[in-house]
């Protein structure tokens, strides 16, 4: 990176560890941290639909809709997340290639699991094995998102239903009196009350999915934890300019410090935006917050 | 091979006693169910053994964080930060890589490296972080009543302590630990998938379920069957502890009994 380092042999001190810091693999190092900010960005909005689907499902009059809506709360919940995870990046991708298969290779007669394996017609690899390194990729990172979104979707759609359950009885039934449709009690009356009671569990589980970004590095996805491992182990001078003893635990304790900060700096946040929403509300926090003003 | 012979040889696979190689082919459910089932002693292992050292290391906490001394309260409210704020995925790697550096300086450190201490060790700080930080909300919670009764009385000190403000704080603090219970023992699935090596292949239920799907890359038989096991652990944990929830709201009149829901709010 910077013009001293042609030669790192020779350097010394701070310089090779600015010069050591500052190395190709250590930028993708440090883009990774981007991957897992995106993965956030992405997934907080998808699982946060989902979980609206979820919980809209689970209260549904008509019963096997309400079951379906339930089950995927219940069984999501009751199950390990990582073993979701494992399961569900092989899963969506075969369920993938078997779609496509069935529509893109009509005419291919052999069975698609034949002992070990998982065989579709060349055409129905998901994604094609010409296509350029990025696709696989974006692919992968995808997948990681999707799988990401169920589970922590079943997680929000727990709270959004115990948050549309809480909002007072008499409100609903002012909304028949004007003679409103359940549809529209529904959008107008409920759906606009239902986030200040949401809000404890949904920042609750903004941390938990914070917590849970490391587990990209499972899901294939070349994220901080995985580079983590890749640049902290020892290296001799016969493979690279910089040699070093096992640094894993210093590069383990540099993450440790970033999700400490992060989740620092979330709760800080969420704090503000709590305050912010109780204010004025008809409720213990809104009432707190009145006495202490006069 | 018929499924009696699967079961002598695998059941106790995970603790190295029985067949020495696993399946390599033609996997058949039995084989599946069984290795799996066998991997679950080890979860229960970390679990029972990390829940009730935590225990008691959660309510020193509770108590150091409630503590007006900042010698206390300091050291406490760090402690559970660190452990609440980062992720326990994150921490096993780190503790793993932390102990092989221990071991070059100080051979005692051998045994942490492996997974049945070292893992243990991480678990039981981070479960007695996030049980501590509820106990130390039952501890604020505690009716003012009690306590000036137990003054009335003139309790104080230990007494005090033993008598009216730990069973409070446990009767209060008992749904949500029922919760960290089951997280805790969800969390235990994590150890093989971070730095802990699985010596001789003894691994736990995830680390026998992936290694099935791996193998016969089709996930929809293992995983379900590992679901199925951690559905039942669950639904016995929320027995057990129900019990013990019972017993903690005895002298209450019915109504006023804290009911542990059937499907708790799962969130830690």
């Amino acid at each position: 990176m910077f013009s001293y380092c042609s030669d790192p042999s020779t350097l010394e001190g701070l310089t090779w560890l600015s010069c050591y810091l500052t190395t190709g693999k250590h930028m993708l190092f440090y883009v990774s941290f981007g991957t897992v900010l995106l993965l956030l960005a992405i997934t907080a909005p998808v699982s946060l639909m989902f979980g609206f689907a979820g919980a809209m499902a689970a209260r549904a009059r008509f019963a096997p809709l309400s079951w379906i809506g339930k089950a995927y709360i219940a069984v999501v919940r009751g199950v390990p997340d990582i073993a979701f995870f494992l399961f569900f990046v092989i899963a969506l991708d075969q369920g993938i290639e078997w779609l496509r298969h069935k529509t893109l290779c009509p005419e291919w007669t052999d069975a698609i699991r034949q002992g070990n394996d998982f065989l579709v017609c060349p055409d129905a690899k998901m994604p094609l094995s010409s296509s350029a390194q990025w696709i696989h990729e974006v692919y992968g990172f995808s997948l990681a998102v999707i799988t990401f979104a169920i589970v922590f979707g079943a997680f929000a759609a727990n709270v959004l239903f115990g948050a549309m359950r809480a909002v007072p009885r008499a409100q609903m039934e002012t909304a028949e009196a004007y003679g409103m449709s359940h549809r529209q009690a529904f959008w107008r009356i409920l759906v606009p009350q239902m986030w200040v009671y949401a809000l404890p569990g949904l920042s609750n589980l903004w941390m938990v999915l914070i917590k849970a970004t490391p587990l990209l590095f499972l899901l294939g996805v070349e994220d901080i934890v995985y580079w983590a491992r890749e640049l902290g182990g020892s290296k001799t001078a016969r493979f690279t300019d910089y040699p070093h003893p096992d640094w894993r635990m210093w590069y383990f304790f540099a993450l440790l410090v970033f999700y400490l900060s992060f989740t620092k700096l979330s709760e800080v946040v969420l704090d503000r935006i709590m305050k912010r929403l109780t204010h004025g509300q008809a409720t213990a926090g809104g009432e707190a917050q009145r006495r202490a003003n006069v | 091979m018929s499924c009696w012979e699967t079961i002598a040889d695998y059941s106790l696979r995970s603790i190295g006693i029985g067949a020495r190689l696993l399946p390599k082919e033609d996997f058949t459910l039995c084989q599946q169910f069984t290795l799996i089932g066998s991997g679950m002693l080890w979860n229960i292992y970390f679990g029972v053994l990390a829940l009730i050292s935590g225990f008691f290391f959660a309510t020193a906490l509770a108590v150091g964080k409630a503590a007006k001394n900042p010698l206390f309260r300091k050291p406490a409210e760090w402690f559970i930060f660190l452990f609440r704020g980062s992720p326990l995925f994150i921490q096993f790697f780190f503790a793993y890589f932390l102990f092989l550096s221990l071991k070059q300086v100080a051979p005692i450190f051998a045994p942490f490296t492996a997974a049945w201490l070292g893992a243990l060790v991480v678990l039981f700080f981070n479960t007695a972080a996030y049980s501590g930080e509820i106990f130390y909300g039952a501890l604020l919670s505690i009716p003012k009543g009690d306590t000036e009764a137990a003054d009335a009385y003139g309790l104080s000190g230990w007494h005090r302590f033993r008598r009216v403000v730990f069973p409070t704080m446990m009767r209060l603090a008992w749904p949500a630990y029922t919760n960290e219970a089951i997280f805790l023992f969800h969390a235990t699935t994590l150890v093989y998938f971070t730095g802990f090596p699985a010596w001789k292949q003894k691994g736990d239920a995830l680390y026998y379920a992936s290694y099935f799907a791996d193998k016969t890359f089709n996930p929809f038989i293992p995983y379900p069957i590992l679901a199925g096991y951690f559905i039942i652990l669950t639904l016995i944990i929320v027995s057990i502890f129900g019990m013990i929830n019972r017993r903690l709201n005895r002298h209450l009149p019915t109504e006023r009994r804290s009911k542990i829901k059937f499907r708790p709010n799962i969130i830690r």
